[in-house]
């Protein structure tokens, strides 16, 4: 059983809701005890609305694995980065600090370190993980690239991050708004005014200048 | 009857609400089996499949191959699992017993539907037929409300009949049926797909409606523009192509100006309105007194987005206008309604592919449940209780002579003043907990301890139930079945997972056990709720919600079947395999009001233009109350919280309501996030924490509506209405607000969901 190379989870947060239907349904899972490993948080609640949901990456050369000084996390072949093993993990909390993209989380009652497989019981027989299939937003989407490029003629797939001196590859991606974005809404009272104010900030996109290296992400 | 039989605190330890578990025992046990089903939180009605083991609803699995979430849910469907086996569930009878713990006692069923039967009889027998009042709901399978109607006018002989889709629907209804003769959204969701422009005016789809997102983002992957209307900017509105700011209470006046810069620009389809549309002229009339300086300064949006708004809409080949009760809830709701509907037909993309409109229906089954009579005025197959035909003909049905039949009823917030005045003396309820979901609900509790009878038919006693003096323990929506037509117009079949607990009874069984109680068994001893259908399909035929062709198998087999669905052609008599009406409207369409005169439900085939009037809302911010309360959900509650307020993970989600302002508001007032904060209306006053954001026009302060008692924002709202939908004005009134002096009582007392 392994989740076929040809099925990706693609990750757009301007989709992203805020509702937490995937949390509702992550914690659906015995495996994780009823705990919901997926993160989203308001960017900055006092703002806007924007919601960031946050599941595993699933990054070829893992951090959380490299700096684990139990060897209790492993990556498939499939590319899954799996949770970490009960009977190797001594919950010391490295690769939550080590992590860049903040996933692993520690359950100190517990003793355990746990965090998203990409629903490896699901995801493995060929069904979608939990919470992709139910988002209803869709900001969380598990398919195929062709899929996703048909019908998200908008954004386009990113998966190398930059971290310092760092570039993650990963399983997962990131849909990134292939022309410029419409400046988000901030604050009514910019939309209540003869003339609209904004404000955006620009984050490169890694390794795709021939779209466009300067699309603009919301913050 | 005096009051609460006991103090409320003691009633609430007793009954709760308290929050069941966060998931069901171990989530990987094996079930038994899948009930495919939908979810019973709202009118998008996702389909669902229940894991059932020991009689007993255990977790729940998507349904990706139905055709309209494709495995998609909210929060509220995800969790919706867990009201089953809750330890608030109604499993027994209940009498009013002051010295039982909770001021309530469990008695036999058969006792209680005696002990109520022979105070009906009393009741009756001493202050006249109508002295008996029902309420019903909205989420509510279609058989329950068609049988619901049924029992007041033909056991009951009462008028008095009415639910709580007057909190709902009734605006967008009464708005469709004037503009279009028939009452229903006129396109799947799908032809959002493809479409160049959709507009949403009043409804915060990311929390109320969420399923509906994908359709937004995905119609604006294929090139869609989307305008959004609201005075906060909610999740959708975030990334939306023009936002409109609005004033509370201002819509009219927003229509208005917009359609008069559309015709100034001649963007609209002359030929369209002459072929197919009456009285275009008098809207152009109305229209030009709403100059864009005059729409900027009423509507608070500037003339920019007016323009925008203009243009977008204006030069469109093909749109999609969308509203919920963000512009209905107000007392010239219908006249909102108009103002839509005219930007619709002035632009004559209407009943064509990737073109339409919609009212999105807030409650389960808001569209089923506002057709077949349980509303105050009107009969099975959305006729009309004034007209003498179809009095006749549900008359004939029902076996009963025309002349027996009860006229018109009041609405659900009159029949409250009628209890006042004394006319009412007992009340019986299913589905409705009008002391959370009514305006000023405090003049409502009153009200309820006025009546020598109440008797609510419920699973969990709610706050409502609380000033009961029996409760009939009824059926939760997967311990039965029946059909439910959701937001699209699809009548969908809900299916029985787990069986009642205890003396508990499936709803229809206990107006029949009722019916026989009383002596009048006659048209109330169905054995299941497909004889119901059956009875229900020969009711509405003929009329416009016509169901005649529709059977269970018929929508198993296709996931659903659109209204209407005739079992004879309506132009040949002929019988038929009728498919449905996915779309209405079409040109060259033939329905049985028309005759073939045109595809809109009137003799001459041709929709109505209706003035769309804006009126300022009662009760208008002024010196004293300065500011805007509007009202609303939040994505992991339903209603008045009933189901959701008991479901563990969906408290802990949105746990307490909050008063949401805007910074330059809040520095105003000194007020910071999270501070205790007082909300003061003329009617009452409410103590809850501040969430300062800047999605929230500054001089406007927005409270979820969902919790009881102290927390209920609808202890501030206006009980003023509609004149012709009688819809209360929930979204606006005037209020003042200031930091509190300290956390209120209720804090240290109670849990966040109570």
């Amino acid at each position: 059983m392994a989740v076929p190379g040809y099925l990706e989870f693609f990750i757009d947060p301007s989709r992203c809701i805020g509702c937490q239907s995937c949390v509702q349904a992550c914690s659906e899972c015995d495996t994780h005890h009823g705990e919901s490993m997926i993160h989203i948080e308001y960017a900055d609640r006092a703002a806007s609305t924007q919601t960031v949901p946050v599941v595993c990456m699933h990054c070829e050369q893992p951090t959380c694995a490299e700096v684990c000084p139990a060897d209790a996390i492993k990556r498939t072949a499939d590319g899954v980065v799996q949770s970490a093993r009960k009977p190797r993990c001594i919950a010391c909390g490295n690769c939550v600090l080590a992590c860049p993209f903040g996933v692993p989380e520690l359950f100190e009652n517990q003793q355990i370190m746990m965090k998203c497989d990409m629903c490896y019981d699901r995801s493995s027989v060929g069904k979608k993980p939990m919470c992709a299939t139910v988002c209803p937003s869709q900001a969380l989407f598990f398919g195929t690239r062709q899929e996703i490029l048909a019908i998200r003629p908008q954004s386009m797939p990113t998966n190398r991050f930059q971290f310092g001196n760092q570039t993650i590859t990963t399983r997962v991606n990131v849909m990134a708004p292939r022309t410029k974005a419409r400046p988000p809404l901030l604050d009514v009272t910019a939309a209540m005014d003869e003339r609209p104010k904004n404000r955006t900030i620009r984050l490169k996109v890694v390794g795709q200048g021939e779209l466009d290296p300067f699309a603009e992400v919301e913050i | 009857m005096a009051t609460l039989p006991t103090k409320e605190i003691d009633t609430i330890h007793e009954f709760g609400p308290h929050r069941s578990a966060m998931i069901r025992g171990k989530t990987t046990e094996e079930p038994e089996r899948l009930v495919k089903t939908h979810c019973c939180f709202c009118g998008q009605q996702c389909g669902i499949q229940l894991k059932v083991r020991n009689n007993s609803v255990i977790g729940l699995e998507p349904w990706e191959d139905f055709p309209f979430n494709r495995g998609m849910l909210c929060p509220k469907g995800v969790k919706r699992y867990l009201q089953g086996s809750h330890p608030d569930r109604l499993k027994t009878a209940l009498a009013r017993d002051p010295s039982a713990p909770g001021g309530f006692r469990s008695i036999p069923y058969a006792e209680a539907i005696e002990k109520v039967a022979s105070e009906i009889k009393r009741i009756q027998e001493k202050y006249g037929n109508g002295s008996v009042g029902v309420l019903g709901g909205a989420s509510l399978t279609t058989e329950k409300a068609y049988l619901l109607g049924k029992f007041a006018r033909v056991c009951l002989k009462t008028p008095f009949i009415d639910y709580n889709g007057r909190l709902c629907m009734v605006s967008a209804g009464a708005g469709n049926k004037k503009s279009f003769g028939i009452d229903r959204p006129t396109s799947p969701w799908s032809d959002l797909l493809g479409t160049e422009i959709i507009w949403i005016a009043g409804s915060n789809i990311a929390e109320c409606s969420p399923i509906t997102t994908n359709y937004i983002w995905q119609a604006r992957e294929q090139g869609a523009k989307v305008i959004i209307q609201d005075p906060r900017i909610t999740p959708a509105a975030r990334t939306c192509d023009l936002y409109l700011p609005i004033k509370p209470g201002r819509d009219a006046a927003l229509f208005a100006g917009v359609l008069n810069l559309m015709i100034e620009h001649g963007w609209i389809d002359r030929e369209f309105i002459a072929e197919h549309t009456v009285g275009f002229e008098r809207v152009e009339e109305y229209c030009r007194t709403w100059p864009l300086a005059r729409t900027a300064e009423v509507t608070g949006v500037p003339e920019r987005s007016l323009r925008e708004a203009a243009e977008l809409w204006g030069t469109a080949k093909t749109s999609f206008f969308l509203h919920a009760r963000g512009i209905e809830h107000h007392s010239n709701g219908v006249d909102n309604v108009f103002g839509t509907i005219n930007l619709v037909l002035a632009s004559g993309r209407i009943g064509k592919p990737k073109s339409g409109y919609g009212t999105i229906v807030g409650q389960a089954n808001g569209q089923g449940g506002r057709e077949h009579g349980q509303k105050c005025d009107q009969l099975p197959g959305c006729r009309d209780i004034f007209n003498p035909e179809h009095r006749k003909y549900v008359a004939s049905v029902w076996g009963i002579d025309e002349k027996d039949m009860p006229g018109p009823g009041v609405d659900a917030y009159e029949m409250f003043r009628r209890i006042e005045k004394g006319e009412i003396k007992a009340l019986l309820a299913m589905c409705f907990n009008p002391v959370v979901s009514l305006p000023d609900n405090t003049y409502v509790a009153r009200a309820l301890d006025m009546l020598e009878l109440f008797v609510p038919i419920d699973f969990f006693l709610t706050e409502t139930g609380r000033h009961a003096n029996y409760v009939l323990p009824g059926s939760l929506h997967e311990e039965d079945e029946g059909t439910v037509t959701q937001v699209e117009g699809r009548v969908i079949k809900i299916n029985r997972a787990v069986d009642c607990p205890g003396d508990a009874r499936r709803d229809w069984l206990i107006i029949g056990d009722l019916a026989k109680a009383l002596g009048r068994p006659k048209g109330f001893t169905f054995q299941s709720p497909r004889e119901i259908f059956e009875e229900l399909r020969i009711a509405s035929k003929g009329g416009v919600a016509d169901y005649s062709g529709i059977t269970y198998e018929k929508i198993e087999e296709n996931m659903g079947v659109f209204w209407p669905c005739y079992s004879h052609d309506p132009k040949t008599g002929e019988p038929i395999d009728h498919p449905g009406t996915p779309r209405l409207f079409e040109r060259g369409s033939y329905n049985p009001v028309a005759k073939g005169n045109g595809p809109f439900y009137f003799p001459d085939g041709k929709a109505r233009f209706n003035v769309g009037e804006y009126r300022t809302p009662v009760d208008d911010a002024n010196p004293d109350f300065p500011y805007y309360l509007t009202t609303g959900r939040v994505v992991s509650h339903y209603l008045s919280g009933t189901q959701t307020r008991r479901i563990g993970p969906l408290v802990k989600q949105y746990p307490e309501p909050r008063i949401e302002m805007h910074p330059k508001l809040a520095e105003k007032l000194g007020i910071a996030d999270g501070d205790w904060t007082v909300c003061e209306t003329i009617r009452s006053a409410i103590t809850l924490k501040a969430q300062v954001v800047t999605t929230i026009r500054p001089d406007t302060i927005f409270i979820p509506y969902h919790w009881p008692g102290e927390k209920s924002a609808n202890r501030l709202t206006v009980a003023s209405q509609d004149p012709i939908s009688r819809i209360p004005q929930y979204k606006v009134c005037a209020c003042r607000v200031r930091k509190a002096d300290g956390p209120p009582a209720y804090a240290a007392v109670l849990e966040p969901q109570q």
